[in-house]
């Protein structure tokens, strides 16, 4: 997995509220057995006015003008701001692989669904909840200024304006070293082998129904 | 000290217990479907790695398969590809699979109860959200992403955070003809598509111990369209009646051990949640979806909303989009809403007393004329050969339904079932997202009497008086 560490990077702001994961990969595009090639599909429905397939040159395609990923100004945008409840829905990674496919390694959001949050972590994206009025401010300043960057720092777990000013985020200690260094958290839990053996051992006693 | 359900299951499947307040959880029993599962066999490949015990997946094809013309396989060269890489990789691996000329094939979700692969107390997980039917079992079960099914295959555990626990009593009686599916749109109506956040829910009382097992698994498979982590309802007689003498289920002197233990989950007494909400039964009416959120949901009685009434902007501009996409009015009542097409299958209502429940609404009546198409299709090889044994079939045949081939359909439409822009569907599935059916497609999410009374009717009805000199 690629590491977090930090990043300065254009914002591209969604603003909608509870963004489910069938919109930011539709289904047919699921039929894949890759974990690349998703990120001309990002929200496949708002990009283009055409019904998407696997495989078309979506340069080719009829874009809807008024979709912000399509304008200008959000081009190689790598963080995306969004609202509440972000990524709701189906549990497909291949939301997340669409994202990262996109450009983009970091979301904010007021909240996020458990499971895509919990599966950005895996795909080296940074996942961040800043209050609403926070949010808010970022969706405004985004919106007035072309060109908004933000500054994201892992380490010192903060977003940081052009301006100067900082917001501090949350983020479990676990899944902040695993994304600092990159690793694979399999190896990891491999490492516990015994202890798992041990618990199997046991269980053979206490729900021996279930070995 | 006294423990909830969940804190029963959830320590019994505890490995380690890290520093940082997370664990490291054993998964006994994992369920493998085509479209998750592709790259994290990948993953096992490129690192070399064997599941640690393959014995406890078990795999079927659904999402990405025909409902028709089984006997010529897959059309579509890109969901063949997926469908044969999920039979490759299950034998590579030494994984049980049921393919698709298995009887038992099914929806994932339908088949893994149906074969006794779900018990009591298990931890159980699928690369799919709805993964969460299987709480009905007073089992732990949760949806996880690609990533984490290479985890749990890998090593048969997951890094796992405690969510808080919420119990949510449904008190009282149920009102005739109000189903699981009618409970979950009400409760998900009342707290939203996000209020299930961060928490595990319990389903708790009188008029939850009523229902069926087959109800339970409806209500339990959207507790993740309230956002929630897992859904669960306690163990009792009618979880243990359902299990007993399923294929995979445990037998003689293990059967007698493990329903003693089995009787140990339900919450104590005195046991306390992070939250608690409770809710009357006989206010629960026959509901209908009329947005695009599941949380856009209303009974049949009732109108089309106004965006004015909206409790703040956020809703205002969300319940305005939601009327705009379905092409609705608002003030319209959900009852003269015309329908294009009828679903009535999936994870969430694609079992055997929902296709007895759709058969009884439609006593010798036809299919609507305007309704273009109306399917049934069966949850699992097993469910369609039980309907058809007790002459289910003919009834939707002779009304005009499809009868079909198991699996998945059009609850998602990754198969050739599905919506054409505009179409408005009255559908049994879980989800009424956006493009979910198809794109552009417009679905409203019901109960089976429901749907197939809307078949009929070819448009809305509330079933307590259709037919009944309304």
């Amino acid at each position: 997995m690629q590491a977090f560490t930090k990043l300065k990077g254009l914002v591209a702001p969604m603003d909608r509220a509870n963004v489910d994961t069938d919109a930011i990969i539709p289904k047919q595009f699921l039929k894949s057995i890759k974990r690349s090639g998703y990120g001309p599909f990002l929200f496949d429905e708002w990009r283009y006015e055409d019904r998407g397939e696997p495989g078309m040159d979506c340069a080719l395609r009829p874009k809807r003008r008024d979709f912000v990923l399509n304008q200008p100004r959000y081009q190689d945008a790598q963080i995306l701001l969004a609202r509440e409840n972000f990524g709701c829905g189906s549990s497909r990674e291949h939301a997340p692989w669409a994202i990262l496919d996109a450009g983009f390694s970091c979301v904010i959001a007021p909240s996020f669904a458990d499971i895509f949050y919990n599966n950005c972590f895996k795909n080296g994206i940074l996942p961040i909840v800043l209050d609403s009025a926070a949010v808010d401010q970022l969706f405004t300043e985004c919106f007035s200024q072309p060109g908004y960057s933000l500054e994201i720092e892992l380490e010192s777990q903060t977003v940081r304006t052009p301006t100067g000013q900082t917001f501090t985020f949350e983020v479990d200690a676990f899944r902040k070293h695993c994304l600092l260094n990159g690793l694979d958290d399999i190896a990891l839990t491999l490492a516990q082998a015994d202890a798992i053996r041990d618990f199997e051992r046991q269980r053979r006693n206490t729900a021996p129904w279930l070995a | 000290m006294a423990q909830t359900l969940f804190d029963k299951v959830w320590r019994q499947h505890i490995v380690k217990q890290n520093d940082d307040g997370s664990v490291l959880l054993y998964i006994d029993r994992h369920l493998v479907h085509e479209v998750t599962s592709p790259q994290a066999f990948e993953g096992l490949r490129m690192a070399g790695r064997k599941p640690w015990r393959a014995g406890a997946a078990i795999a079927t094809p659904d999402h990405n398969v025909p409902t028709t013309n089984r006997d010529k396989g897959i059309a579509d060269p890109v969901s063949r590809t997926q469908v044969e890489a999920l039979d490759n990789n299950c034998a590579e691996f030494g994984i049980t699979e049921f393919g698709l000329d298995d009887i038992r094939q099914g929806v994932v979700h339908v088949m893994g109860p149906e074969q006794g692969l779900i018990l009591p107390g298990m931890t159980v997980v699928c690369g799919d959200s709805h993964t969460s039917t299987h709480g009905a079992f007073g089992a732990i079960a949760m949806g996880i992403g690609t990533s984490e099914v290479e985890h749990v295959l890998a090593t048969q555990c997951l890094i796992q955070k405690k969510p808080k626990v919420m119990r949510i009593n449904i008190e009282g009686e149920l009102a005739s003809g109000i189903t699981g599916k009618d409970i979950a749109l009400y409760l998900i109506g009342q707290i939203g598509t996000a209020g299930g956040t961060g928490y595990a829910l319990e389903f708790a009382g009188a008029a939850i111990r009523s229902l069926s097992m087959e109800a339970r698994m409806s209500l339990c498979n959207m507790a993740i369209e309230a956002g929630a982590r897992c859904g669960m309802v306690a163990v009792d007689d009618t979880t243990i009646d359902y299990v007993k003498a399923r294929p995979y289920a445990p037998e003689g002197e293990l059967w007698r051990k493990a329903t003693t233990a089995w009787s140990e989950l339900h919450s104590d007494a005195d046991a306390v949640f992070d939250r608690e909400l409770s809710f009357n039964a006989a206010d629960i009416a026959p509901q209908v979806s009329w947005g695009t959120s599941p949380e856009m949901t209303l009974p049949i009685t009732a109108s089309v909303p106004n965006p004015d009434d909206a409790r703040d902007e956020v809703q205002r501009e969300g319940w305005q989009r939601a009327l705009a996409y379905m092409g609705l009015q608002a003030g319209t009542p959900l009852q003269e809403i015309a329908i294009d097409k009828v679903f009535i299958g999936s994870c969430t209502n694609g079992r055997i007393e929902d296709f007895r429940a759709a058969a009884s609404m439609i006593k010798g009546g036809r299919v609507a004329d305007h309704v273009k198409l109306a399917l049934a299709v069966p949850g699992s090889g097993l469910v369609k050969q039980q309907a058809e044994a007790e002459g289910l079939d003919v009834i939707f045949r002779e009304a005009g339904f499809e009868w079909r081939e198991p699996g998945c359909s059009m609850c998602l439409a990754m198969n050739a079932d599905r919506l054409e822009p505009g179409e408005r569907c009255a559908s049994t599935s879980n989800r009424n997202f956006e493009g979910r059916q198809g794109m552009g497609g417009r679905t409203h999410l019901v109960s089976p009497a429901m749907a197939a009374a809307a078949a009929i009717a070819g448009r809305f009805v509330d079933i307590r008086t259709w037919g009944k000199g309304e």
